[in-house]
């Protein structure tokens, strides 16, 4: 590697080795040969370039080409953070923070991954493909915390939040969090993630999720992604689905200059549940992608993904999603639907949706749409007497309301609520709506 | 069309089951040494007697080809190719041009007759000085360009189409008689280096036919042309060029069969279609290569680029293909929207049963003000098929109110084969609307049982449901064709139920 780069993957490959005898879990055998493994595929990979199928529409050039640095260790607290209604765990640029979080009293374990390290062989990676998703490559190479988060079988555990803050730094930090979150037969958990920054700061957040959700138990994980304008977000979440177990996820993506929002599902016990929704805000300069994929590798599973996305502004959006149908997987009921709505003539939408079926005694359906705002729907609200920027809100929410509706847990809808009047409040003193 | 018309009473008796039309026939037939180079392009070029620029042309494809590799992306797998194991050039030995059937070499007839094509116009396809220049009793008549390996061996209908200003020769005929349009056209909608097979296309294509239709002329017959791969060894790469100019309208039928083998065969085609302003080309194909044998020995590879560009004001393109045979189909025949409110269509239906593989689809390229496309694919796996639909709609920022409609529907007829779905939508409009929707479903228990219940076998009964999935593409068949198809459905899937 030269001596100037400092860019791209060589920047992050030459971090790695730099750090590898001070990086968690250094002198744990296994530890290093997870890392070493990932390193060895991030190394083969770099980032993706759009040759790659699964990133023909998000460019990573510019996240590629650009200098990140690593977060500070001790961070100055003027954090504004808003009141906890329940018990949390904060991570400001990718550090767990005991001190912010409240997680006392739990009927679980919800804890540090730096701390839970060593015991945790034969979880950590469990999941994870380096070898197949660059970014979770980077994040196998060099995660340093995250959150663990073990609810026993038979538990209730209520609602658990899980706030990721970045911090206003010169230093433009990447920062590459692991979270595990397992739920024992039976048990149950709602997680409300959040992730802001400030609105100039240059970042890179690339966390990743493994999640497994044994016979029974139900997780519902609803994430809002509400990173700062110039922040890159790239996430990969993988889930693990057992028999007569239920994952229900939303994610709001709405922030950041680039974010990719990535699921991997996996339904692998008898009758197994996935729901997958989303709404994609993307305004001016922004890029937004939600790639999921679905493998229903047991008998009479079902899911249903509801993704929609809203465009202002200069803007991309994108969604890939593919449900894979397994030989064994017979009594399949795989429905997903996407939706795309452009108000701005500048704006651009891709979509892939994809079925891969070798079973025959299934029902699979994929349906996608793209358009504007409907003018005769525009004209009744007007001859009403609704001026022109509500009656177009009034029209955008109703877009929304399939997707939100979808969500079935009560904390996670209202969070998301507010998450998509900020959006809408921003674009229009950004003019956005005007435009259109 | 003529290579399935009255095929399936006549030709199933030729054959007790199986493929019908895996006959091989015994004719004295010139080849090009095996190999491919710069020499052999020059071979080719030099057999038909082509001009200079015609070869550098050839030339410069084969320099691209080089460079080129073969695509990888489809869902498809096959051991490598090596292309210097084929000829590149086979025909038939024509001696001086026979005067009455009973000089026209009687293989050459009988391969005629067991395909089904009737006598009247099996005199025209051996080439007999003015027999059949009235269409047979009772029929539609349909003029046919017959290529029987490499090159081109009758045209029929030519005298009455020229009646009408209608150019319909063999593109070899083309070259010699109509050189401007075929320098204008050719290579206009896919270049030389578009893709890897186009590019080997453009090297060594040896024939195919040439449509040219005046202004305002409706053209009075249905167009055809036949295929068949005859030679061991060989590979065909015909290339066709159809030019609708102004307000005219065609309607054009394509089929293909090929004798039973286990080697593979390579069949890489390119097809050009050119709609200027309000002219409708209807281009129908009835794709019915040696598909290979139960156990995924021998059958086509049909690699094949299809293109058509709609560059004048509200001209319109339609594609219906049945496929159902092939090892291997790779084909994506496609519409490149330029005029405003032009007009783009896809209609198919694929089948695989037993180890074939099917990765086709569309691309429907919206450029121009208010274009519409539409695309509908059904498709049938059976036995241990996999059968793919991959398409792309693509809408320009300047292609106001574009509209795209697609319907994909995947049937499933056993629990080893795989059918998948991989649209890429990319719009850049903000008024352009699309739309699409997928299915995938099996045969529901409680259909077969009511066909069953009034007395149908299981196999007419799964032929007549997948006749009724099919029905929305198979009605865009001209008649005659629709007809023939619909058979042809049934007996591909000969062997999958029960």
């Amino acid at each position: 590697m030269t001596a100037v780069a400092a860019t791209g993957s060589a920047a992050f490959l030459g971090r790695y080795e730099g750090l590898r005898t001070r990086l968690p879990g250094a002198r744990v055998a296994w530890v290093e040969a997870l890392r070493e493994r990932a390193a060895e595929a991030f190394r083969q990979s770099g980032f993706p370039t759009r040759r790659v199928e699964a990133w023909k529409y998000t460019d990573l050039a510019g996240v590629a080409g650009a200098v990140f640095g690593e977060p500070l260790t001790s961070v100055e607290d003027r954090l504004e953070i808003p009141a906890a209604m329940h018990p949390r765990a904060v991570f400001v640029d990718g550090r767990f923070r005991p001190d912010l979080s409240t997680l006392a009293g739990l009927g679980f374990t919800a804890e540090s991954l730096a701390d839970a390290l060593p015991r945790l062989e034969g979880w950590l990676g469990s999941l994870a493909r380096p070898a197949s998703e660059p970014m979770a490559a980077l994040n196998g190479m060099l995660f340093e915390d995250g959150l663990v988060v073990h609810v026993p079988a038979g538990v209730a555990g209520g609602v658990l939040e899980l706030l990721s803050i970045a911090t206003e730094s010169e230093r433009a930090p990447a920062y590459h969090p692991r979270h595990l979150v397992r739920l024992g037969a039976g048990a149950s958990l709602t997680i409300v993630e959040s992730a802001t920054g400030p609105s100039g700061a240059r970042y890179l957040h690339n966390p990743v999720f493994e999640i497994e959700v044994a016979e029974g138990a139900r997780l519902n994980h609803g994430r809002l992604q509400l990173e700062g304008h110039e922040g890159v977000f790239l996430s990969t979440v993988y889930a693990r689905v057992g028999a007569g177990a239920a994952y229900d996820n939303f994610t709001l993506n709405a922030g950041a200059r680039l974010a990719r929002n990535e699921i991997h599902v996996a339904l692998t016990g008898l009758k197994a549940e996935a729901h997958m929704n989303g709404v994609q805000l993307v305004g001016d300069g922004q890029h937004a992608d939600t790639t999921t994929s679905l493998d229903h590798a047991a008998p009479d599973c079902a899911s249903r993904q509801t993704y929609k996305t809203v465009l202002a502004g200069r803007s991309r959006g994108v969604f890939q999603g593919k449900i894979h149908v397994h030989q064994v997987a017979q009594k399949t009921d795989g429905y997903q639907m996407n939706q795309a709505l452009l108000l701005s003539p500048e704006a651009e939408i891709d979509s892939k949706p994809q079925l891969e079926i070798y079973a025959d005694d299934v029902k699979c359906s994929h349906g996608a749409t793209v358009g504007e705002l409907d003018a005769d729907h525009l004209f009744f609200l007007r001859a009403r007497g609704i001026p022109e920027a509500q009656a177009k809100a009034i029209l955008v929410e109703a877009f929304l309301t399939e997707a939100v509706e979808a969500v079935a847990d009560e904390t996670i809808r209202t969070a998301l609520t507010r998450g998509v009047a900020g959006w809408w409040g921003r674009q229009g003193v950004a003019g956005g709506l005007e435009e259109a | 069309m003529p290579a399935v018309t009255e095929t399936l009473e006549t030709v199933q008796s030729v054959t007790d089951s199986g493929y019908k039309w895996g006959f091989e026939t015994d004719i004295e037939m010139e080849f090009a040494p095996k190999g491919l180079n710069e020499d052999i392009v020059r071979f080719i070029s030099r057999k038909k007697n082509e001009p200079a620029w015609l070869l550098e042309w050839r030339l410069k494809a084969f320099a691209i080809w080089q460079k080129m590799e073969e695509p990888r992306w489809a869902a498809v797998s096959f051991p490598p190719i090596d292309y210097q194991d084929s000829h590149y050039y086979a025909a038939p030995v024509q001696k001086a041009k026979p005067k009455s059937l009973d000089e026209v070499d009687p293989e050459l007839l009988k391969t005629y007759a067991k395909l089904g094509i009737p006598l009247k116009e099996q005199a025209i396809l051996a080439g007999v000085e003015g027999a059949g220049e009235t269409p047979a009793e009772g029929r539609m008549p349909v003029a046919v360009d017959a290529v029987f390996d490499s090159v081109s061996v009758a045209t029929s209908y030519k005298e009455r189409l020229a009646k009408e200003g209608i150019i319909f020769c063999s593109i070899s005929e083309a070259v010699q008689e109509h050189p401007e349009l075929v320098r204008q056209y050719l290579g206009s909608v896919v270049p030389q280096g578009d893709n890897f097979y186009a590019a080997l296309n453009s090297a060594v294509f040896t024939d195919g036919s040439f449509v040219y239709i005046p202004k305002g002329v409706r053209c009075p017959m249905e167009l055809s042309t036949y295929f068949r791969i005859n030679a061991k060894s060989t590979g065909q790469f015909e290339r066709t060029l159809i030019i609708a100019d102004e307000k005219s309208y065609v309607s054009y039928l394509e089929g293909c069969t090929a004798p039973m083998r286990d080697e593979n065969q390579l069949h890489a085609a390119v097809v050009e279609l050119v709609a200027l302003d309000d002219a409708t080309i209807k281009y129908s194909t009835v794709q019915n290569w040696y598909p290979g044998d139960s156990e995924g020995r021998g059958g086509i590879y049909n690699f094949v680029t299809k293109r058509g560009a709609c560059r004048g004001a509200r001209s319109k393109i339609s594609w219906t293909q049945v496929e159902t045979g092939s090892a291997i189909t790779w084909k994506y025949p496609s519409c490149i929207l330029q005029g405003d409110d032009s007009v783009g269509e896809f209609y198919s239906v694929a089948i695989t049963n037993n180890r074939q593989q099917a990765d086709t689809g569309t691309k429907m390229f919206h450029i121009g003000r208010n274009t519409r496309s539409t695309i509908v694919s059904k498709g049938i796996s059976a036995g241990k098929g996999q059968n793919t639909y991959r398409g792309l709609v693509k809408i320009s920022p300047k292609a106001h109110g574009a509209r795209n409609f697609t319907q994909c529907d995947s049937l499933l007829i056993g629990d080893q084969c795989g059918a998948h779905t991989v649209p890429y939508i990319e719009n850049r409009c903000m008024t352009a609307k699309v739309e699409h929707e997928a299915t995938t479903s099996r045969i529901a228990e409680d259909q077969l049982f009511y066909c069953r219940q009034r007395g149908l076998n299981e196999e007419e009964a799964v032929g007549m449901i997948v006749n009724g999935f099919a029905r929305e593409v198979l009605k865009e068949l001209p008649m005659e064709f629709a007809v023939e198809a619909q058979k042809l459905l049934q007996i591909s899937l000969e062997g999958s139920v029960g």
